[in-house]
């Protein structure tokens, strides 16, 4: 059965054994991306003709929001796998997913704060997507304070599950706010299906950030994992081995 | 390089959104590792402390 190899990832020995072997793979790589990102960004790329050097807010901005994101979807989908399969690596997967996501949409927030001060002339607007945003923050809170709260942890998996698969409505409002309704937002540059409207020495930098901080997110999903299936895995055999060599 | 750093005016928001995007980046990098050298050591502790395995 092709599901079979679900199974074996769901296994905690092998996904802590998959999960320590991987992590420099995604680690190394983002380093290099980020580090190139910034260079490009800062340096290369030419100050735009609009809004001259605050642009280059774009390449902080931009890969902590989609990071805000990318990492709730993956939060909500491998919640939905763990109920849905009743799978203890898959919950262990989205009680990993919350911190870091949680900590991007602050800095998403923030910074755009900081590039609104200057483009729209303040630092704060109740305007769709920067709320919607702030919502997924709330969203990540209280994911992370409900799971604290339990101590069963089978209960904490379940109740927080629900939670994350309600919350994934956000993640559509968010992307399509600036389309949806009036905002002060700008519209899509990159994320969308036509041509991108950027040139090349300002998208490429823009590109490089995304793609590293998503090896980034990886890498660091796969330690905070490490750690979660040990807290859980308690009394298990292998963890002898895992531990002491 | 004064230019640079001036961002054609718009440093005081250019730099801090960097410095607080690679700070919260940082703080990700130990904060990850963090919850695994704890799992790691409870561990470790439990194991000396329940004696063989059971």
């Amino acid at each position: 059965m092709t599901w079979t190899w679900l199974h074996k990832l769901g296994s905690p020995p092998r996904a802590y054994a998959l999960a320590a072997r991987l992590t420099p793979w995604f680690a190394w790589p983002a380093a290099l991306l980020i580090i190139a990102g910034l260079y490009g960004g800062l340096v290369l790329a030419p100050a735009d003709y609009q809004q001259r050097d605050a642009f280059r807010i774009i390449y902080v901005h931009a890969p902590s929001a989609w990071m805000s994101l990318m990492i709730y979807t993956t939060m909500a989908v491998s919640a939905a796998i763990g109920l849905i399969w009743r799978i203890k690596v898959s919950h262990a997967v989205a009680a990993s997913c919350a911190p870091i996501g949680a900590s991007f949409a602050i800095a998403a927030l923030v910074t755009g704060s900081l590039w609104g001060r200057p483009m729209w002339g303040t630092y704060w607007e109740w305007d769709p997507r920067l709320t919607s945003e702030l919502i997924l923050l709330f969203l990540y809170l209280g994911y992370m304070g409900l799971r604290s709260a339990m101590d069963d942890i089978t209960r904490a998996d379940r109740a927080s599950a629900v939670l994350a698969i309600v919350g994934i409505v956000n993640v559509p409002i968010i992307h399509y706010s600036v389309q949806w309704w009036n905002s002060l937002h700008q519209a899509a540059t990159v994320m969308k299906i036509a041509k991108p409207e950027m040139p090349p020495a300002m998208l490429i930098p823009l590109l490089l950030m995304l793609l590293g901080f998503t090896l980034l997110f990886f890498a660091l999903l796969l330690v905070r994992l490490r750690g979660e299936i040990l807290q859980r895995e308690r009394s298990a055999g292998w963890i002898r081995e895992a531990v002491l060599s | 390089m004064i230019e640079f750093l001036q961002m054609d005016g718009y440093a005081r928001y250019v730099w801090p959104s960097y410095a607080i995007t690679l700070v919260i980046v940082a703080l990700n990098i130990v904060w990850a590792r963090r919850t695994l050298t704890r799992a790691r050591d409870e561990a470790r502790r439990r194991l000396s402390t329940s004696g063989e395995r059971p």
